[in-house]
């Protein structure tokens, strides 16, 4: 996978709490068995009036002509709850999603981005707030992801993130993290060796 | 140092550290038709083979009919998709429970009706309620496909230390209020995201009491608080639980295997990060008014003003969850009416639900405006009770009895509501459109889904004989 550095784009404001991946790519899509062609599913009930996708709904955020091609996706609190579902991460990738800024996200959710090259920044609200109100007010505010230097800059304002090194490396290098592990094979063969027999 | 049983299990499983990772071992490794085939896709792509196939068992549950055991009955991509997971089973030496077999059933309900999950395991599945198996102590939790294609490939997962939780549940339970409603309490007191970051231990007078099945019950929904898992220490109940079971250890070795298991507990004075107090006397059975589950009141409440929060993200969040619900602030709870009931799920579709629901079923009908399914949690649970004749109960109560799995709970089959419907339902989510687009979920127990089935609208449980 392609290595993840610096970000520069325009952003969709999703002003909602607790987005769960059931919003994100409801069940009627996890029926594929290919990692493929999620994008145009994503947030299905809120984006289309219809079942079958031929009404977009004018009123969602994602279907605004000012925010199209924007690589930046911005929420609020608890983004990503519920379903384990990697559906939702291939959806936002699939859509051209690279990195989400939101308040906070839920556990599972946040691996299965850091898998997928998709980079979840968690901000404090009041910077979420200047965020999401420079960008309400232009939607042509571009913001800026520095993932070496750990930073967002929107407008003059710079804010820094955390992100746990291992996650970071990988991010910046692309990393293929099953061929990493496997050159554990030692270290994982020993430990089988001192497995207790009631769970062999 | 004093170590809680988290940390225990953590250390036991410590394989490697690679730079800042540490590398655990899985012992136990569950897997389904849906979370499942781009995993097998990613290993084949880059010429990989399981490590131990003996460690991963895999069954049907998600995409399945719950009115025909044919493989086609939810037509060509479910079907397309059961016979990848039954491809890739066969391929890589894999162990499958498919339709119709004896020992089928959702993930959560069989893995421990077979005795396949032990204390201080490290268990993981493709799944978020793989935090169920913490009820016997042993550390579970949900991962995404790219994470199940690791642990296929190196029966191991990078992780990163969780902060510790202790939930501790005092006093005694009222009649009539279950597992379920302990857990509706806690989330609705922490909240939804209250423990993200978290493992959960239970513990207490309250939760000490409880059978191996209500232990699920809780566990299950540690996710629904955000958690990565929820553990409960084992003990007799546990073991008296396992013993005996298809997969569990025999002899001698079940012998020391006990004596290693009662070690796991967390010490007298090990520190947690967060300490959680709720009085299990004062828990009322619950019911959840929103669109997620902490959004809850109990049956003799009534339903929230937005304004009644302090904090403006649950208010806002409030507000949204009351207009997709259609409910009205100081509605009583017990007026809102429903047309729909659902008891299954991971959640509580295990015997001993299923004879809580057939003792409120069997003293009315189903009323005249709703429709109303039973769904066994696995093959085993639905013979069970077809030999205890609680399906007699149910049908002629008015009930559908059903083949085992996930149906409405997520309504990847055609088990799935109409916008507009209203669903008393024992699963775990009442998420917008879980249980189908425009469709409303509430949130309750076994016995006060079966109420509801009768009454046509939430009643007090605690009114009923028996229950
Ligand atoms: S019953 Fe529901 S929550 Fe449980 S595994 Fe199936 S879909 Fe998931």
């Amino acid at each position: 996978m392609a290595g993840f550095e610096k970000l520069t784009s325009n952003a969709v404001p999703l002003d909602s709490a607790n987005v769960d991946t059931d919003q994100i790519i409801p069940k009627q899509f996890l029926t594929a068995v290919t990692r493929a062609g999620f994008g145009k599913h994503l947030f299905h009930d809120w984006r289309y009036l219809d079942l079958h996708e031929q009404e977009p709904n004018p009123e969602f955020v994602l279907n605004k002509p000012q925010h199209q091609g924007a690589e930046i996706l911005l929420a609020r609190e608890n983004f990503g709850c519920g379903s384990s579902r990697e559906h939702a991460p291939w959806s936002l990738t699939d859509y051209g999603f690279k990195a989400i800024i939101a308040n906070s996200f839920a556990d599972i959710f946040y691996g299965n981005c850091m898998n997928n090259q998709l980079l979840p920044i968690a901000l404090s609200s009041e910077q979420m707030d200047a965020i999401f109100s420079a960008v309400e007010s232009d939607a042509n505010t571009q913001i800026c992801v520095d993932l070496k230097q750990q930073t967002v800059t929107c407008g003059d304002a710079t804010f820094n993130f955390e992100i746990a090194e291992h996650h970071k490396h990988n991010m910046i290098l692309g990393l293929d993290t099953i061929g990493q592990t496997m050159q554990s094979g030692d270290a994982i063969d020993q430990y089988e060796t001192t497995i207790s027999d009631w769970y062999q | 140092m004093a170590q809680t049983m988290y940390e225990k299990i953590w250390q036991r499983h410590l394989v490697d550290q690679i730079g800042e990772d540490v590398l655990l071992y899985i012992d136990r490794h569950l897997i389904h038709e849906v979370t499942s085939p781009q995993a097998f896709s990613g290993l084949q792509e880059k010429g990989r083979k399981v490590r131990r196939p003996d460690k991963t068992f895999a069954t049907m549950d998600h995409s399945i009919s719950t009115r025909s055991l044919a493989i086609d009955a939810c037509g060509p991509a479910n079907q397309l998709q059961l016979q990848t997971l039954m491809k890739n089973c066969e391929e890589n030496n894999i162990q499958l429970f498919p339709i119709g077999h004896e020992k089928q059933g959702i993930v959560h309900v069989i893995g421990p009706e077979l005795g396949l999950i032990l204390p201080g395991m490290t268990v993981v599945c493709g799944d978020s309620h793989t935090a169920t198996h913490g009820a016997f102590g042993a550390l579970a939790f949900g991962i995404g496909t790219s994470q199940v294609e690791h642990v296929l490939a190196t029966q191991t997962l990078k992780q990163g230390k969780a902060k510790t939780m202790l939930v501790n549940v005092s006093g005694k339970l009222a009649n009539g209020v279950t597992a379920k409603d302990i857990i509706l309490a806690i989330i609705g007191k922490i909240g939804h995201a209250g423990a993200t970051g978290y493992v959960i231990e239970y513990a207490g007078s309250a939760i000490e009491a409880l059978s191996m099945e209500e232990r699920m019950t809780i566990c299950n929904m540690s996710i629904e608080a955000g958690a990565k898992a929820g553990l409960v220490a084992p003990d007799q109940t546990t073991f008296d639980y396992i013993e005996g079971r298809e997969f569990a250890p025999t002899g001698e070795t079940w012998e020391k295997a006990v004596e290693d298991w009662k070690t796991l507990v967390s010490d007298a004075n090990a520190e947690f990060d967060t300490v959680v107090e709720l009085n299990g006397n004062d828990i009322a059975p619950q019911v959840t008014w929103g669109t997620n589950p902490g959004q809850v009141a109990a049956i003799d409440q009534t339903v929230p003003s937005p304004t009644d929060f302090n904090d403006h993200v649950e208010q806002g969040s409030a507000e949204k969850a009351l207009t997709y619900m259609d409910l009205q602030p100081g509605q009583a709870i017990s007026d809102i009416t429903v047309n729909n009931v659902f008891i299954g799920s991971c959640t509580n579709s295990r015997i001993e639900d299923l004879r809580s629901a057939a003792a409120i079923a069997k003293q009315g009908k189903v009323a005249d405006n709703v429709t109303a399914i039973v769904v066994p949690g696995s093959a085993k649970v639905k013979l069970q009770a077809e030999q205890e004749q609680l399906d007699k109960i149910f049908i002629e109560a008015g009930f559908e009895w059903r083949l085992p799995g996930c149906s409405m709970c997520l309504g990847m089959n055609d088990d799935i509501l109409k916008p507009g419907d209203r669903c008393a339902s024992t699963s775990n989510r009442n998420f917008e459109g879980r249980q189908g687009r425009g469709a409303r979920t509430h949130l309750v127990s076994p016995a006060m889904a079966a109420a509801a089935a009768l009454n046509g609208r939430f009643v007090d449980v605690r009114k009923f004989e028996d229950a």
